[in-house]
């Protein structure tokens, strides 16, 4: 017997399962009701009801800091932000008030909140509906960071998510939403800060995350074809992030290529090259966006994707230098 | 005279209270300019009515939020004083244990959720509290307390929308002292004013004198019982000035010192003390807050600064920097 179903259906029934655990989880968001836009909600409405499934007016802000005032009152709130380009009207919200809320009060309150952030690149979507932004989230103090790449991968953060105190900003691939999986078995919860080993290999560790990590399996195939073993570590949460699988990775390869979707200045990729630099002998060298904004053109638009040639490239160049 | 429907010990009650917040701001300021306290403060010295005279019509269970010049929202909700003045000092024993000094007081034991550094920014947090209380099932309501330069921010709308929309038990509270800062309000803000902003969302309320805790307490009586009836929210203005800057080190020489003189002699201590109708009560009052004020400074000025490890706590569980550290 087989459970194929997308990983939005996978998202919507998680949710759900906690729904039925927790009753104070409950969800706010625009178009919530109609099942969102990636039927990552779906049949929660038809389930819940509009008191624990509340359709929201396009006010962000609002959305964000409604999330934070019912987690002060004992609540847990999920907070939909529809793509990640809407946060910006949210961030006061999200990085001066949840991110702080526990430690400017001394420890007399808990923003428990998950904020879910369907992100990445997306075809055709352009520099307002495209960004990659999960890096500026673990510059700030009080948030976990989340951004988990398969369907199971998701169901188990969101689990632990809706389980944990601490505000989780969960990045969702907006791009990988309708990817159908057979879901069979349990799905049970996972701890932050594990990364996944996705491939097994002695000559160059491959570290990336989210929408990268398709392009990077690819590429680690390609490798092997031509004999080259890849270890691919698929970090799935970027705060806490999991340096200690990295590191002994890095220092058995001798090699870490790090993969990331988005601008790469000042990005996540940045910070594990440098965690790599500082604790191993490991040579370093990182994949990413340029630092432009996405562009619509396809042959514009490419050139923010990270194609498996250029990690192929990239790490036949390592291992051969 | 007390009004009617008040006792005299009810009206004396609410005056102890506003002479308590104008003595602990004015002590804090001295304090501050002495070199004892840390950062700055925003004093709210001639707005005192506002908060106890809502907060008068307010429970134990019911929530406020507050802002940057919070102090007196958090004393007339019941804050503990003493944690206070110690969390000013940034003190062991301040209501946030020093992480937070005068511009993030809180004390969610008494349903205040804390001031708020950023204008507006508990307008959301506001009507959130209202729907999470909501869904609990509680019957209690929020008073949103936020000044005249708030309802220039879009959160305002946003706000008022929402608690429009889901019919949400949140008093907005506008304290109008007059200045978004060193700016009179009047010229940046335009249209008729905070009410009729409300209005345009279908939320009714009142405009009140806010020197006038009589006043205050009666609107704020006859709104939050319309609420607790089912009625949704509601608005109320109040007009009040800010006798001090914008904060502590600020001479406010932007404005017109007629104002001000005028302003003085509608202290809303001496409109209370007037109402109050005995000056010798009123006076052995003074003198009981000026007693108990400047015993909680002398414990927070002998209590210790936080030891630097403490950095470290309260940030978050998973992913902890004390976590980290250890590694």
């Amino acid at each position: 017997m087989s459970n194929v179903i997308t990983m939005g259906e996978v998202a919507a029934r998680t949710l759900a399962d906690e729904m039925r655990r927790d009753p104070t989880i409950w969800v706010l968001g625009e178009d919530v009701q109609a099942g969102g836009i990636f039927a990552q909600y779906k049949g929660l409405f038809q389930e819940f009801g509009a008191a624990r499934v509340v359709n929201t007016p396009i006010a962000e802000s609002t959305i964000m800091g409604a999330g934070l005032g019912a987690a002060l009152v004992g609540t847990r709130p999920v907070i939909e932000m529809r793509i990640a380009d809407f946060v910006m009207p949210a961030i006061d919200e999200l990085v001066n008030q949840i991110a702080k809320v526990r430690y400017m009060f001394g420890g007399q309150a808990r923003a428990s909140v998950v904020v879910r952030v369907p992100h990445g690149l997306h075809p055709g979507s352009a520099a307002q509906h495209s960004q990659v932004i999960e890096s500026w989230f673990v510059n700030v103090p009080g948030l976990v960071v989340a951004a988990p790449s398969t369907a199971l991968d998701l169901a188990g953060l969101l689990r632990t998510a809706l389980r944990c105190d601490d505000p989780v900003v969960f990045f969702e691939p907006k791009a990988m939403f309708k990817n159908v999986a057979d879901m069979l078995g349990d799905w049970p919860a996972i701890p932050f800060g594990k990364a996944e080993r996705r491939r097994e290999g002695k000559d160059v560790t491959i570290v990336s995350w989210a929408q990268a990590m398709p392009a990077a399996i690819e590429a680690a195939a390609a490798l092997s074809a031509d004999g080259v073993e890849a270890d691919l570590l698929d970090l799935r949460t970027l705060w806490p992030w999991d340096s200690e699988a990295v590191l002994a990775s890095a220092a058995r390869t001798g090699r870490a290529l790090v993969v990331q979707e988005g601008v790469g200045a000042s990005g996540f990729g940045a910070e594990v090259a440098v965690t790599i630099a500082e604790h191993s002998a490991a040579r370093v060298r990182r994949l990413a966006s340029p630092r432009i904004p996405v562009p619509f053109a396809p042959t514009l638009e490419d050139v923010c994707f990270i194609r498996p040639g250029m990690i192929v490239a990239a790490a036949k160049e390592m291992v051969a230098g | 005279m007390p009004a009617a429907d008040l006792s005299a010990d009810h009206l004396f009650d609410l005056y102890r209270r506003m002479k308590t917040i104008r003595v602990f701001e004015d002590t804090c300021v001295a304090a501050h300019k002495a070199g004892e306290i840390p950062g700055y403060i925003h004093s709210s010295a001639g707005q005192e009515a506002v908060p106890v005279g809502v907060c008068a019509v307010l429970t134990r269970e019911d929530r406020i939020t507050s802002t940057h010049r919070g102090h007196g929202h958090g004393l007339a909700k019941g804050a503990d004083l003493e944690r206070m003045m110690l969390e000013l000092y940034g003190r062991v024993g301040g209501l946030c244990g020093g992480k937070g000094g005068s511009m993030h007081v809180a004390d969610f034991s008494v349903g205040m959720l804390g001031a708020n550094g950023i204008v507006a920014g508990g307008i959301p947090i506001a009507v959130g509290a209202a729907q999470g209380l909501r869904l609990l099932g509680s019957q209690a309501v929020v008073a949103c307390f936020f000044g005249d330069g708030a309802v220039n921010r879009g959160p305002f709308m946003e706000g008022l929308n929402w608690a429009a929309v889901y019919g949400l038990p949140v008093l907005f509270v506008c304290e109008d002292n007059t200045f978004s800062a060193f700016t009179h309000s009047s010229t940046t803000t335009a249209g008729p004013g905070p009410l009729a902003r409300a209005q345009a969302c279908g939320v009714a309320g009142e405009r009140v004198d806010g020197n006038d805790v009589i006043a205050v307490r009666a609107a704020a009586e006859r709104l939050v019982g319309e609420m607790r009836a089912g009625g949704g929210p509601r608005f109320l203005w109040c007009r009040t000035y800010r006798f001090s800057g914008h904060v502590s080190i600020d001479p406010a020489t932007y404005r017109k010192q007629e104002d001000l003189d005028a302003a003085l002699k509608r202290d809303p201590l001496l409109v209370t003390r007037g109402q109050l109708g005995d000056a010798a009560a009123a006076d052995a009052i003074d003198a009981e807050v000026e007693a108990e004020i400047a015993r909680v400074q002398d414990i927070a000025r002998k209590a210790p600064y936080p030891p630097r490890a403490e950095a470290f706590d309260d940030v978050q569980d998973i992913g902890s920097p004390a976590v980290e550290a250890a590694r």
